[in-house]
């Protein structure tokens, strides 16, 4: 799973002031709205579903028809090489995997918004250290950290796996805010703030971080993202706690069992494409939070009805009423400049 | 200091980190599983049993600082220690009969995947707004899936169902590999499938990427100024629009590329791709750390290279990085 | 051909954004005549940039032009041209061709991985049809027009200075021997010593070259000195135009009288700068009437029913000064509290007397 980089990563792109709560759902493009539904789609899924679940995900029936049988209306998405449900082990899965994957991004985006913050806020020697083990961080590949250091823990659980894959995750958002807080840091209404004496974390409280909501906001997203990704890999190579239930552990239990060979292709298309729709559906929640906080991104909307056509952002400045111009791919070059 | 300059010593700090924490993990560890390994081992020749004592940073005599310095020494040399799980062999021979495949196959998957990606999304960018910015949330779909699922995937569909393709292996069965020619056809066709997937699941990336890259370079004040100017479009698109975008899309390739080869690497396992994928597989099930280790820092290295590489070519076309003295 | 070289007819222009139109440009009447020095003053945000991106159609979405009509008829062309109804390969071959723009900020409007020669060179190449040869010479002879050494060619816009850099831009727009240059607060980003030196060159080029310019800053001061005829605007409406003398001694907008009271004079009595109180009005909901109302020293009631049509101030003795208040005068006697500038400290010159035509 690529991690693409949404965010311009141009500092400059500071929000004039810090945009109003209201209509934050009204301002969302469509397929952020998409996203979000289908998000909260599986939130719901991964609250209820597994109170849901006709059977023990566990529970291995031992008789020999009911192995490896494909869908029908007792097992919705049939059973695996041990006779288990493997629907119920699905709810369950998306709770375990959505349960890792928000706290590693709680965790990480709170390091990353202390480093970032710290690192811009205090400058010189700490912001040499800090942006030094940051830079770090990032470009040494996480996989494999993480496969060492998963790999050397006796007991792979929740815990421990939460905060392996923070310590890794927060690289990624503590550049972005750290370039965010030092182009913030120099604008005029928090020299103001510290004229008049304000203590330096009521500041960065008040005044810094709030500018900061949609840039960390994405940074969570991303980090979740992250964390589903990494989860399901290292599942998937058996660096986890293979008897729980979640996605990974799933599609690794499927892979060692061969089930694609054997054809049991209800075993692992549902748990990949429950972790590709979750994916999906944060990147187009990503998608949107880009648009809010980079205007330029937004397509021109409102111009485009009235001039009946959709506007490039280099098509001249459409005319109210004006018939719509065909456009023309190539340019031309002009000889003696005679014009028409 | 040229940039360039800067850029190698980050990447030598960065390796060194990389080579530290590598020592430092068994013995911060908890629990007794290197000792455990070693005592799978009583009678290991001497050699050998000092390079997995390096290694695993256990027994040996002298301080921390001496462990610490063998374990440089071996590292520097290539010796990776005795691999535990096909004792005899050394890391380093399973490594070397390992990392070509994986080299060429995902190295050049990479490398077509971000060309056609960067180059879909100048037109994505350019056009923006078009009909191109419909197929947006598919790409999202193939930006989020796992490389080794879409693998799963693509194998059910042509290799298992359509028999197109071959249903994994690096080479047909019976053959020995050698520079001959039935060798390299047999092994080009079996790597069609698994560089398909990669290029596949990593091209959406690199489109979005610089989707939104162009987007807000064709923001900047002198793309106004070239439209003003009356500049044919082709030239405006290309010389001032995508080689300024190239940049920042360049930094992102350098910044994801760590993920991308991780993920090409388990997807290897799925086709029994004799990389090092299935290897760090193995590893991982019978607790080889040695081995474990050595793949870490092979990936780890890989990855640094390839990001220097990277700065090199934005210096090249960049004429403020040759210019500017701070990091970038 | 007759007539203006720019003429612009009850120009709109709104922004259109999910939260409602931003009436940014609103019925504005501007005429620019062949070498003639055109001032656009306002302050920020008054529409002044977005009027003259707007009737080259150079602003981007969501910017929609709601109405009127843009002129133009140069010596090139066969006969008068409406920007508006043109394709968009017309308008390619219009631009800098006939009207060319000098940016603000030129570290910004310069395209950073290509070097000063082949920028300039885009620009021959795209516009005229010249041999390789003597598009180079043309460059070389550009940048000797604007003082700069041909060593400079080869550099990037990083390398250079704000003030050459400048000239860089001054240069790229003259390459194709333009009909009108608007300059868009050239200067403001240098210093004031650079500043006179361009502004010297300007008028030098104008002199030898024969283009109109429009020149558009918050500089009044400025403007006294280096234009012929000055526009006022404020919230995307011009309330005054007149020619400099006009302006600097018979000022009839309110508005323009506190602009005039906003700078000190070098020579005369001290006295307090008064400027103007409050700050510009949000164009998304703009009140009916005059849009200056709130920070009108002479505002009563009737102002939220004028319709804001510029009038002549005095037709006899003084053609082409024209008002939009209805109320005010030249010879109205200034508010309590809010001297008008003295007469006799006549604003000193901004830049150098070698300006003056």
């Amino acid at each position: 799973m690529t991690v693409a980089l949404p965010i311009s990563t141009d500092p400059a792109v500071v929000p004039e002031e810090h945009q109003p709560r209201r209509g934050l759902w009204r301002r969302l493009p469509t397929r952020a709205k998409a996203g979000a539904i289908m998000l909260g789609a599986f939130i719901l899924a991964a609250i209820i579903g597994p109170l849901l679940t006709p059977y023990d995900p566990s529970f291995q029936n031992p008789a020999p028809g009911l192995s490896l049988h494909p869908p029908d209306a007792a097992h919705l998405l049939g059973t695996t090489q041990s006779g288990q449900d493997v629907f119920s082990q699905l709810l369950l899965g998306i709770r375990l995997t959505l349960e890792l994957a928000l706290s590693v991004g709680v965790v990480a985006t709170v390091l990353s918004v202390v480093v970032g913050v710290a690192a811009a806020y205090l400058g010189g020697v700490w912001d040499e250290v800090l942006s030094l083990a940051t830079n770090v961080f990032l470009v040494i590949p996480a996989l494999p950290l993480l496969i060492i250091l998963l790999g050397y823990l006796p007991q792979k659980g929740q815990t421990a796996t939460v905060l392996v894959l923070a310590g890794l995750g927060w690289p990624w958002g503590a550049r972005l805010i750290r370039a965010q807080t030092m182009a913030i840091r120099g604008r005029d209404f928090v020299a103001a703030s510290r004229e008049t004496g304000e203590r330096t974390w009521r500041i960065l409280a008040f005044e810094i971080v709030p500018n900061e909501v949609s840039l960390i906001a994405a940074s969570f997203v991303n980090t979740v993202l992250y964390a589903i990704g990494a989860s399901v890999a290292l599942a998937f190579i058996g660096l986890a706690d293979l008897t729980s239930w979640s996605l990974g552990t799933m599609l690794y239990w499927a892979q060692s069992q061969q089930a694609l060979q054997i054809g049991a292709w209800w075993w692992f298309v549902p748990p990949g494409l429950a972790v590709a729709l979750m994916g999906t559906s944060l990147v187009l929640l990503n998608s949107g939070i880009d648009e809010l906080g980079n205007p330029r991104l937004r397509d021109a909307g409102g111009a485009s009805a009235a001039a009946w056509h959709k506007l490039r952002p280099t098509d001249p400045t459409p005319v109210l009423g004006a018939a719509p111009a065909r456009r023309r791919w190539r340019g031309g070059r002009q000889a003696g400049g005679e014009l028409p | 200091m040229p940039f360039i300059v800067r850029r190698l010593i980050f990447y030598l700090v960065a390796a060194w980190v990389a080579l530290t924490i590598n020592f430092f993990i068994p013995r911060a560890m908890p629990g007794n599983a290197v000792e455990s390994i070693m005592a799978k081992f009583p009678n290991l020749q001497p050699s050998a049993y000092k390079a997995l004592q390096a290694m695993l940073g256990v027994g040996h005599p002298g301080s921390l600082w001496d462990q610490y310095g063998a374990y440089l020494g071996n590292v520097l040399h290539f010796n990776f220690g005795v691999d535990v799980t096909n004792y005899p062999a050394n890391v380093s021979t399973l490594l070397a009969q390992t990392i070509p495949w994986t080299i060429t196959l995902v190295g050049t998957a990479t490398v077509i995947a971000f060309l056609a990606g960067t180059v879909l999304g100048i037109v994505a960018g350019w056009r923006h707004g078009g009909w191109l910015d419909r197929v947006l949330p598919g790409l999202m779909f193939f930006q989020a899936v796992p490389y080794f699922f879409l693998a799963l995937i693509l194998l059910e569909l042509l290799a298992v169902r359509g028999h197109v393709l071959p249903l994994g292996q690096g080479y047909a069965g019976g053959l020995v590999p050698g520079w001959h020619w039935d060798f390299i056809v047999s092994a080009v066709y079996h790597s069609l499938l698994p560089a398909f997937t990669i290029v596949i699941a990593s091209v959406a990336g690199w489109m979005l990427q610089m989707r939104n890259v162009m987007i807000t370079t064709i923001g900047e004040d002198y793309m106004l100024a070239a439209q003003a100017k009356g500049l044919p479009g082709r030239r405006v698109m290309f010389s001032y629009a995508a080689r300024n975008a190239l940049l920042p899309q360049l930094q992102g390739f350098g910044l994801a590329v760590g993920f991308v080869v991780s993920g090409a690497i388990v997807m290897e396992i799925v086709f029994s791709y004799p990389g090092i994928g299935l290897l760090l597989l193995n590893a991982v099930t019978s607790n080889d750390f040695p081995l474990m280790q050595a793949i870490f820092l092979v990936i780890t290295f890989a990855v640094l290279l390839a990001n220097l590489i990277v700065d090199m070519i934005i210096v090249a076309i960049d004429p403020r990085a040759r210019a500017r003295e701070g990091a970038r | 051909m007759t007539g203006p070289v720019l003429d612009i007819k009850d120009f709109s222009v709104v922004y259109r954004t999910p939260g409602g139109d931003v009436r940014a440009v609103t019925g504005v009447d501007l005429q620019m005549n062949a070498g003639e020095v055109v001032g656009l003053v306002g302050e920020s945000g008054s529409g002044k940039s977005t009027l003259a991106y707007g009737a080259c159609r150079l602003l981007r979405a969501p910017a929609l032009i709601t109405g009127g009509g843009v002129t133009y008829r140069g010596r090139r062309t066969a006969g008068p041209m409406d920007i508006l109804r043109l394709g968009p390969a017309e308008l390619q071959r219009l631009r800098w061709r006939e009207i060319a723009i000098v940016f603000q900020s030129a570290m910004n409007a310069l395209n950073p991985v290509l070097n000063v020669r082949d920028q300039i060179l885009d620009v021959i190449h795209a516009h005229l049809r010249i041999s390789r040869d003597e598009a180079r010479d043309k460059v070389g002879s550009l940048l000797d027009l604007v003082g700069i050494p041909r060593a400079r060619l080869r550099g990037y816009p990083h390398e250079l200075s704000g003030g050459m850099r400048q000239r860089v831009m001054i240069a790229m727009a003259l390459a194709t021997d333009p009909e009108i240059v608007i300059m868009d607060e050239p200067t403001t980003a240098l210093d004031v010593v650079v500043q006179r030196d361009i502004l010297a060159q300007i008028v030098e080029l104008k002199e030898r070259l024969g283009f109109s310019i429009l020149f558009i800053t918050h500089d009044l001061s400025l403007l006294l000195e280096l234009a012929d005829r000055i526009a006022v605007m404020y919230a995307g409406q011009l309330l005054e135009v007149g020619t400099a003398h006009q302006l600097q001694h018979t000022p009839a907008h309110p508005y323009t009288r506190g602009l005039l009271n906003s700078f000190p004079s070098l020579r005369g009595a001290r006295r307090d700068l008064v400027g103007i109180p409050g700050s510009p009005p949000d164009l998304h909901d703009l009140p009916p009437g005059c849009p200056f109302l709130p920070r009108c020293g002479y505002g009563t009631p009737a102002c939220t029913d004028i319709d804001m049509s510029l009038a002549p101030v005095a037709p006899a003795s003084a053609p082409g000064h024209v008002t939009a208040c209805p109320f005010v005068r030249p010879d109205t006697p200034a508010p309590p509290g809010r001297p008008d500038r003295p007469a006799e400290a006549s604003p000193e010159p901004a830049t150098s007397p070698e300006l003056t035509s």
